[in-house]
């Protein structure tokens, strides 16, 4: 019997097994955790995207009286200067949100690329990445966005860079302690032995072995720069107005919290949901991943430590 | 009775119709000793534990009785165990450097287990020194004073089994307490404790895979599978003449050090607890099935031992086991390796001195030593994993240069290397195809369907099917991810294989049955073999010639028979005499 032709067959079992993460994604919407989490993220996603073409009136335009109550023609009032809150707040997300997720996706990759050739090549290279990312990591997050931004400008791509490259030395740091005990394992000694170059075995061994630390820490990452590109915004530094951010809304919007609320408090709400969403899925992701709150069965042991315990 | 048991049940928490062991009993009589053996997934330590009180977080003690001096102790609260542990029953693990707390002195945890029963030891300093006479620890050289890691082994093993006997238990539970000692070390850990038990008249349970081990000290034996006691009864009859199918397959894959003789494996696994078949737990595996063994047999006194078997009337009739020997092997002349005057260091403290010997192009040299003879460091040196090495080694008449870093594409492959651990050498985010793949794709040229083509061979040749293409590491057990190491390295074809220790962390049956395919593969192939291992009888089994090692330097070198049958060297004698043989096993 060929492989081939069988392989072709089970190609379906084949990815299967091959995506575990992605099966242990399925396993974590499923729980309560989990569950809720993913319908924070994608309540707020929904509100994200299809907000732009819900939105009733221009977010522009002035409509009604600065810190208007809400009314049925203006359901969340007037803002600073008088322009329709709930357009404002269903077309201020999607920037946000995209240029979130592109810093974490530039930060994570940086960040594990520094962190398996450090936890890999060890020596010097491994103090040169990692000092290096100790010097990065002595800045605070955000001072260290504000001041690539004051220097630059505040233009989309700066935002997204800052952001992403502060996301990085967390990440490096993670990954490396995982990808140490990776690094030694007799399989990756065994690829080693046939003369594979170390690149080759970094991504073809080492690799694959991280998902998990991966993706905990890219949900993670998640979170933060929502958090700081919001926040950047607020202190000025974000996309310039009239352009309608949720960062800037809350921003603008403070001194009129005793006539209306709802400027400030609809983004933080959106914000809110959305941190806590991705932090509870990514949580219930890291559970399933690890097998905590299974029903204690002895195979887990067997399994996770290759031990029999009986 | 000091101890009885009577039908011990242990199930899970969660699903208590889901037993780990079931309908255990049995009775230790004061100053005796029974062993109780079994293979991974017997539920051996689980009993272990039991007879202290204790079940694993996720288990529960759910029936039966467990009598010390007619003291039920699963009928007991926890302060009443708190009471009863340490001073009626105590226990020795396994692994005494994790056993022992790092941060304390000895001394301080040898007192600490005589405190926890406040008013049994009026003078503890002259009971430590008491027992410490006893179990052969010197009394005079501060050991007192030292942290468990400036102990050996057998020191902190011994401390653990004074620590053990220090209130006087009526009963010891000892779970496989010499692992990990060398055989000489070994040796005076189950002579102390044949000792103490002696001494003190006290019971005692020694929880062990190890027959040979066993068989030297237990009076009696319990042998378990898969939750069950199978088999129970006087060593002598149980190891001279065994009943239960698995007992017999058990004693026939025991090497010998006394006879070259072929290993024969058990087919197949022990279940996992709650996937159990219906009725008799080995009939899956067993020579012998029935239709009868649908049902579960219960335990029947036959040929003066209890025997769980419905056939046990017609096994008794078989009598001892018989053995195949080796074939006898021509070596060849053609040397394919030597290693001359290589020496191997660690930083600056130098491991191996002055190593020579050579390997005949198809036939198996085993390098034996114990641990830290510098077996290992000699394998990996040859490979190419350690390279501050001195000394040459030839190989196919080039010189090898140490290290792997700057040896060529084709020395790399025609030397191949299988690790100890089957669970770690097996990357374990990819397919068993994608491991045997990835070898093939990098040393030759192949179509997919080629490489398909040697894939399927090799795993034919490791007696696999090939379902286990798709197959992950983390779905299979040890012997099956061994042989998929194997299959690995033999399907790049080359011409001399390493293998360090890769059955010492498998089941006696299991190693059998590793031991003999590598031996056929290494017969049918013309391989030539480095087979490293600290079991001097398992050289028997698959080897011609023998280099004994003992740090850092070749003691002993020759053929199988003659340096096994006629030591010169006097380590070498040590060693033969230490080994514990199953004298009772065959005749």
């Amino acid at each position: 019997m060929a492989i081939s032709h069988t392989s072709i067959q089970d190609d379906s079992k084949v990815r299967l097994r091959r995506r575990e993460w992605l099966h242990n994604l399925g396993r974590a919407a499923r729980t309560p955790r989990g569950a809720v989490g993913l319908a924070l993220v994608t309540f707020v996603g929904l509100v994200a995207a299809i907000g732009p073409w819900e939105a009733p009136y221009s977010s522009t335009s002035f409509e009604t009286i600065p810190f208007a109550q809400p009314s049925k023609s203006y359901l969340l009032g007037g803002d600073v200067l008088g322009r329709d809150v709930l357009s404002r707040v269903l077309d201020g997300g999607w920037q946000l949100l995209l240029m979130a997720l592109a810093a974490t996706i530039f930060g994570v990759a940086v960040g594990a690329i520094a962190g398996i050739s450090a936890a890999y090549l060890k020596g010097a290279s491994d103090g040169l990445i990692m000092r290096t990312v100790d010097v990065v990591l002595a800045f605070p997050q955000l001072v260290f966005a504000l001041l690539l931004v004051s220097i630059v400008g505040p233009k989309v791509w700066i935002i997204v860079l800052a952001v992403g490259l502060s996301h990085a030395p967390q990440v490096a740091r993670v990954l490396r302690s995982a990808a140490l005990d990776v690094s030694e394992s007799d399989f990756v000694k065994v690829v080693e032995l046939q003369g594979v170059s170390s690149a080759r075995v970094m991504s073809g061994e080492v690799l694959p072995n991280l998902v998990t630390p991966l993706m905990v820490e890219a949900g993670l990452r998640l979170t933060y720069s929502i958090v700081i590109m919001a926040g950047l915004s607020f202190l000025g530094f974000g996309i310039a107005p009239p352009a309608p951010n949720w960062g800037t809304m809350i921003n603008e919007n403070q001194v009129g919290l005793a006539s209306n609320v709802w400027g400030v408090v609809a983004p933080v709400l959106l914000i809110v949901c959305l941190t806590v969403g991705t932090n509870i899925f990514t949580d219930a992701f890291t559970r399933v991943s690890l097998g905590i709150g299974r029903s204690e069965r002895v195979d887990v042991l067997k399994s996770e430590l290759g031990v029999e315990p009986l | 009775m000091r101890l009885s048991v009577r039908d011990l049940r242990v199930s899970f928490t969660h699903d208590v119709s889901s037993d780990i062991v079931d309908e255990v009993s049995f009775d230790v009589a004061a100053g005796e000793v029974l062993g109780l053996v079994g293979e991974s997934g017997s539920g051996k330590t689980t009993v272990a534990l039991a007879l202290l009180g204790y079940a694993r977080r996720g288990l529960t003690l759910t029936s039966g009785r467990v009598l010390i001096d007619g003291r039920d102790l699963l009928g007991a609260t926890p302060k009443e165990l708190q009471t009863l542990r340490g001073l009626k029953v105590a226990y020795v693990p396994q692994d005494p450097s994790s056993a022992l707390n790092p941060t304390l002195r000895v001394g301080t945890q040898l007192e600490e287990a005589m405190r926890a029963h406040p008013g049994v030891i009026t003078d503890i300093d002259s009971r430590i020194n008491e027992l410490f006479e006893q179990v052969h620890l010197p009394t005079n050289t501060g050991i007192l004073r030292r942290y468990p890691h400036q102990l050996s082994g057998g020191q902190q093993q011994r401390v653990m089994l004074a620590m053990a006997f220090s209130c006087r238990p009526g009963l010891i539970v000892m779970d496989e307490p010499t692992t990990g000692l060398d055989v000489t070390t070994q040796r005076h850990v189950l002579d102390t404790v044949r000792n103490l038990c002696r001494t003190y008249g006290v019971a005692a349970v020694y929880v062990s895979h190890d027959l040979a081990v066993v068989g030297e000290l237990v009076s009696s034996v319990a042998i378990m599978y898969s939750g069950r006691i199978v088999e129970i009864g006087r060593t002598e009859r149980v190891f001279g003449e065994p009943v239960h199918p698995y007992t017999r397959g058990l004693l026939a894959a025991v090497p010998s050090p006394d006879r070259s003789e072929i290993l024969k494996g058990i087919d197949g696994q022990p279940p996992r607890p709650g996937h159990r078949p219906k009725g008799c737990n080995f009939a899956p595996r067993c020579p012998m099935r029935v239709d009868q063994c649908v049902e579960a047999p219960p335990l029947v006194s036959v040929s003066l031992r209890d025997v769980r078997c419905w056939r046990a009337g017609e096994t008794a009739l078989l009598g001892t086991i018989a053995s195949e020997a080796m074939p006898a092997r021509v070596v060849s002349g053609a040397m394919i390796l030597d290693v001359a005057n290589v020496g191997a260091s660690y930083g600056r403290t130098e491991v191996l001195h002055n190593i020579s010997f050579r390997v005949p192009a198809d036939s198996c040299v085993a390098v034996v030593g114990e641990s830290g003879s510098g077996k290992t460091t000699l394998a990996r040196t040859v490979v190419g994993l350690h390279s501050n090495s001195s000394g040459n080694i030839e190989f196919g008449g080039a010189l090898l240069t140490p290290g792997m870093k700057h040896r060529t594409k084709e020395e790399l492959r025609r030397i191949q290397y299988i690790f100890q651990s089957p669970y770690n050498s097996l990357n374990p985010r990819k397919t068993v195809g994608q491991i045997i793949s990835q070898p093939l794709e990098h040393f030759f040229d192949l179509t997919r369907s080629e490489r398909d083509e040697r894939i399927s061979t090799a795993l034919r040749d490791a007696s696999l099917s090939n379902e286990f293409i798709y197959r992950h590491p983390h779905e299979l057990s040890g012997g099956e991810r061994q042989r998929i190491a194997i299959a690995r390295a033999l399907v790049v074809e080359p011409e001399l294989l390493v293998c360090d220790e890769v059955t010492s962390a498998l089941d006696v049956s299991v190693q059998a049955a590793i031991v003999e395919l590598l031996r056929r593969l290494q017969s049918e192939r013309q391989l030539a073999m480095i087979f490293i291992t600290h079991n001097l009888a398992l050289v028997r089994s698959i080897a011609q010639s023998v280099v004994v090692l003992a740090e850092g330097t070749v003691v002993e070198a020759g053929l199988v028979d003659d340096v096994l049958e006629r030591p010169q060297h006097a380590y070498t004698k040590k060693l033969m005499s230490d080994v514990p043989k199953t004298l009772t096993i065959r005749y």
